[in-house]
Parts: structure tokens; sequence; C-alpha cells
């Protein structure tokens, strides 16, 4: 009897014992659940936040066209169409793999059109989705430096080219090791959230390089030297484009967590904070510097903050957002005038002021006020040094090829249309129709 | 007193005007206008189906000037338009008959100014 009773303590106490063994080596139900919900809300955030950033080429496309003139509408909205269709697929075919594939040191070597990835649920098709919504706004940016004196054929060639190699190259080296690539720079510890340096500042000295090479409008300058006004012909699409773009950004920066959890709404703060002080310090500048409040300043005020805090979105506090927001207004009018009167380089939307020089800006900002290792913070010049390095990398990369770039085509292809072709308009002499048949447009320039 | 209409291209405007201002000729009106010349029109397509595009964007300026001041408007307006290629534009020289400033009710050639 006594036997039996021990052998029955030790019984059961061997169930708990062997149950804890147990949850040791596999987790428990509820743990395996948990996990899985929080991938598919991984999954599912990231994929709203690509479609965000997706609708952000009807706000690019607005800005540019509302900024140019009506008789170059068609033309300015085919290469804003052109950019993300041709980017999709080049992206998917090479970029992607350059960008996130097994790198060599230099660039990846692998997942090519995302060969030997299973066609199912998994990870890898939402980031792909997610990563080539980014390619697209870096591509669609050099198309408003370029616009209304560029040749079709030559721009779409740009194009191919930018989504192919030009952007995936350069991001392998900051974002590579979001996948299963690495890159020397994020080695270094240098830091861009959602892509200051990766994207705007990429795109921005491509375009600086293509207005360059392409030269300024005809009219633009006086025999003097002086800039003449080139008026936009529709305000109120301009502005429809950037609150696309405002709206479309809450998916570029909280989207770039590529995670479900609260760090969402952090940054979706840091994020509108900053774009609303730019706005703010625009209008405060353009009306001191230009005797009245200047709408098309105002407006380029709440991209160039948006752009600036897409870098250091996730580690400043709001009063950072606000103050790295707000100095990039101020940049950005000052910058705009600067290319216009002093470098005399013909940028009919501000693409440069905007991107360029607020994406330098923006990932420079982090070195500053990073919470973690800025230099307000504690942290010395370490960080900044870094930043500093990635965004002259940026310059050089990005300039350098783009002069490369443009000027080969304009030997092979032409960049330019003709002087004739472009008093009347590439709508008619690029594409053979109008945007706005049956309107009577009344324009001198 | 004479009324001057100019048909001229639209992108001349500006040097038409600078040259105006330079004739000291300040008053003037401007108003877009269709026209055709001798230049053949453009070919336009939508959809898949092509149309000829005749009629070409212009500008029309019309400045009423006393006589004396009807030689030096001419020439001002052919010095700003001309380019020397098809569809430099046309002058038009008509008499005026009566011109009244509104403001004040003076007539004639004061009027004018």
């Amino acid at each position: 009897m006594r036997f039996s009773a021990v052998l029955l303590a030790l019984v059961i106490l061997a169930v708990p014992i062997s149950a804890g063994a147990a949850e040791e080596a596999t987790a428990s139900p509820l743990e395996i659940a948990k996990e899985e919900l929080q991938t598919n809300i991984n999954i599912v955030w990231t994929c709203v936040a690509a479609f965000l950033v997706f609708f952000m080429q009807a706000g690019f496309a607005m800005v540019e066209t509302g900024f140019t003139r009506a008789k170059n509408a068609v033309n300015i909205l085919m290469k804003n169409l052109m950019d993300f269709s041709i980017g999709s697929l080049v992206f998917f075919l090479v970029g992607f793999g350059l960008m996130f594939g097994k790198t060599n040191g230099l660039f990846g070597t692998t997942l090519f059109g995302l060969a030997g990835v299973e066609k199912g649920t998994g990870w890898d098709w939402t980031f792909l989705i997610f990563q080539t919504v980014f390619a697209a706004t870096a591509a669609t940016i050099v198309s408003g430096a370029m616009a209304e004196r560029t040749k079709f054929i030559a721009y779409l060639i740009y194009s191919a080219v930018i989504s192919l190699v030009i952007y995936p190259v350069f991001g392998s080296w900051v974002w590579g090791s979001l996948l299963h690539g690495g890159g020397w720079l994020e080695g270094m510890g240098f830091h861009d959230f959602a892509g200051s340096t990766v994207v705007h500042s990429i795109g921005g000295w491509l375009a600086l390089a293509g207005a360059i090479v392409l030269g300024p409008r005809v009219g633009k300058y006086g025999p003097d030297g002086k800039p003449r006004a080139i008026l936009g012909h529709n305000l109120p699409l301009a502005a429809l484009g950037v609150f696309i773009l405002w709206f479309g950004w809450f998916g570029f920066n909280p989207g770039s967590t590529t995670a479900g959890n609260g760090q969402i709404g952090y940054i979706a703060v840091t994020t509108n904070l900053a774009a609303a002080a730019g706005a703010v310090t625009a209008l405060i500048t353009s009306w001191c510097v230009l005797k009245k409040p200047d709408i098309s300043m105002t407006l380029n005020g709440a991209l160039a903050g948006l752009v600036a805090i897409t870098s250091p979105c996730d580690g400043v506090t709001p009063f950072g957002s606000i103050v790295i927001g707000g100095v990039g207004g101020v940049l950005v009018v000052l910058s705009v005038l600067f290319v216009d009167y002093v470098l005399r380089v013909d940028d009919p939307v501000g693409a440069v002021s905007v991107h360029a020089v607020n994406g330098a800006w923006g990932t420079l900002s982090y070195g500053l006020f990073a919470m973690d290792g800025g230099l307000f913070y504690g942290g010395g010049f370490k960080q900044l040094g870094v930043q500093l390095l990635g965004v002259a990398t940026a310059f050089v990369w990005a300039f350098g090829l783009g002069l490369i770039l443009f000027s080969i085509l304009k030997h092979t292809v032409g960049i330019r249309v003709s002087a004739e072709e472009e008093l009347k308009g590439l709508d008619i002499g690029e594409h053979g129709m109008e945007a706005y048949a049956g309107f009577q447009i009344f324009s001198t320039t | 007193m004479k009324l001057i209409i100019a048909y001229i291209q639209p992108h001349k405007l500006q040097d038409v005007k600078r040259a105006l201002y330079a004739a000291e000729v300040f008053k003037l009106s401007v108003t877009n206008a269709l026209g055709c010349g001798a230049q053949k029109g453009y070919h336009e397509s939508y959809r898949g189906v092509d149309f000829e595009v005749n009629l070409l964007k212009k500008v029309r300026i019309e400045i009423a000037v006393n006589e004396d001041f009807v030689d030096r408007t001419i020439n001002a307006i052919i010095e700003g338009a001309r380019t020397g290629t098809i569809g430099d534009g046309k002058i038009f020289v008509l008499d005026l008959g009566e011109c009244i400033r509104i403001r004040t009710g003076e007539r004639g050639g004061a009027a004018i100014g």
C-alpha cells in the first residue's frame, strides 16, 4: 500500500516536470499563435504602407503637372507613369536582387526575379512590394527637374537605369541586411531609417545632374543671365499633389518599421511635426524674402520637412523633429533661390532643393539629434561623421553616375527636344496630343 | 488717330512689349486668338485616330495711337516679333473714329495719351 502511494506520488510529480521540460523544447500553442499573429500583422501593415507609398506616385504626378505649363502636361504625366511601370519591372527582375540578395561585398548576387523564393505567403513578397514603391519614388524625383525639355525616349532609358543599378547598389550599402544582403555603410553605423539619402538624395543628385546636362528651358534666363518666371499652370493640382505626398509619407516613414507595433504611432508623430514645421518656416522665410507668403514655396517647405525627417524619424524627439523640419523649410526656400539665381540651373519644380539638399540635411540631422548617439545628446561626433560619410558617398555616386549617364544619352539618342518643339509644347511634339483639348490656354512663355 | 492690330506668335509677346516700352508706348490690350496663315498645321492623334490641327495659337495686340506714334509703334512691334520664319504674324492699321477715356470723359487725341 505505502509503496503504491509513493509510486502514485512519483507519477503525479512527474507530470509537471515533464511538462516543464516540454515547454523548454517547444513553444506552447499560445506562443506559436502569438508569433504567427505578429508576423501577419507585420505583413498587413507593411503592405498597407506600401500601398500608401504607391499613392505617392499620384502625388508626384500632380505636383509636377501643377508646377509646369499646360502644354507639357501629357509629357510630365507619361514620365511619371513610366517611371513607376518600368521601375516595377526592372526592380523586380534585377534591382531587388542587387539590393537585397546575398552580397559579394559591393552588391547582391541572388534573388533576381526572386528566384528560389517559394511562391506563397512568405515575407519576401511583402518586402518586395514595399521596396519596389520606394525605388519608384527615387526614380520619379528626377522627372520634375528635367521637365518641359527632355526627349521622352532619353528619359525612359534613364528611368530603366536608375531602378536597375544606380538606386539598388547604393541601397544595398545601407539597407542590404534588411533581407539577405549587407552593406559597408550600414556596417559603419550609418543610419537612414526610411531613406532621406537612399531614396531622396539619390534621386535629387541625379536630378541635379540631369538638369545641368540638359540646360535651362528656352526663355528661362534672359540675355543678362537673370532668371525669368515660368509660371506653373495649376497650383490647385500642385497643392493636391503635396497633400497626397504628405498622406503617402505616413506609409513611407512609419511603414519602414515593417512591423505592427507602437513605433508606427511615434514615427507618424515625428513625421507630421516635421512636415508642419517645414511648411511654417518656409512660409515665414518666403514672406520675409519675397514680401508675400508664397504658396509654391510653402508647399515645397512641407515636402522639405518630410524629406528631412525621413532619415531620423525613429530616433529623435518630437521637439527634434520640429527643429529638423523647420530648418528644412528655411533651407528649401534659400536653396531654390540659390539654384535659380547663383547656380543658374533650371529646376522647374524645386526637386533638387527639396530632395537632394534636404535629404542631406535630414541625414546629417540624425548625427545631431539622435537620442542615442547624437551630438546634442552627448554622443560626440562619431555618428555625425558616419552620417556625413554616407551623405558624401551618395552625392558622389548619384551625381557622378548621373553626369556620366546623361552625357552618354546626350551624345547618343540626344536628351533635349528642339527649341521649336519646346515652344510648341512637348505634348504635341512627343505625344501628338494635347492635355487640355478644347481649353483656351493663354500662355505666352 | 489709328488703331493698330497685330497678330504675333505667343512666345514673342514679351519681346514685343519690351520693344514697345522702349518706344514709349505703354498702353495696349492683349487677347488670345487662333489663326492660320501660310504655315501648315500639325498632326495630332487621339486613341488611334489622326486629325489635322490647322488653327494655331496666336496673340492679338490692339493699340490706339495718335498719328505721330504710328510709325514707331509699328517698328517696335516688328522689331519684337520678327524671327524670320513663317508665322511671325501681321499688323493691320485701321482709322480710329473716336476715342473716349471713361474715367475723365476726355475725347480724341488727349484720351489716347
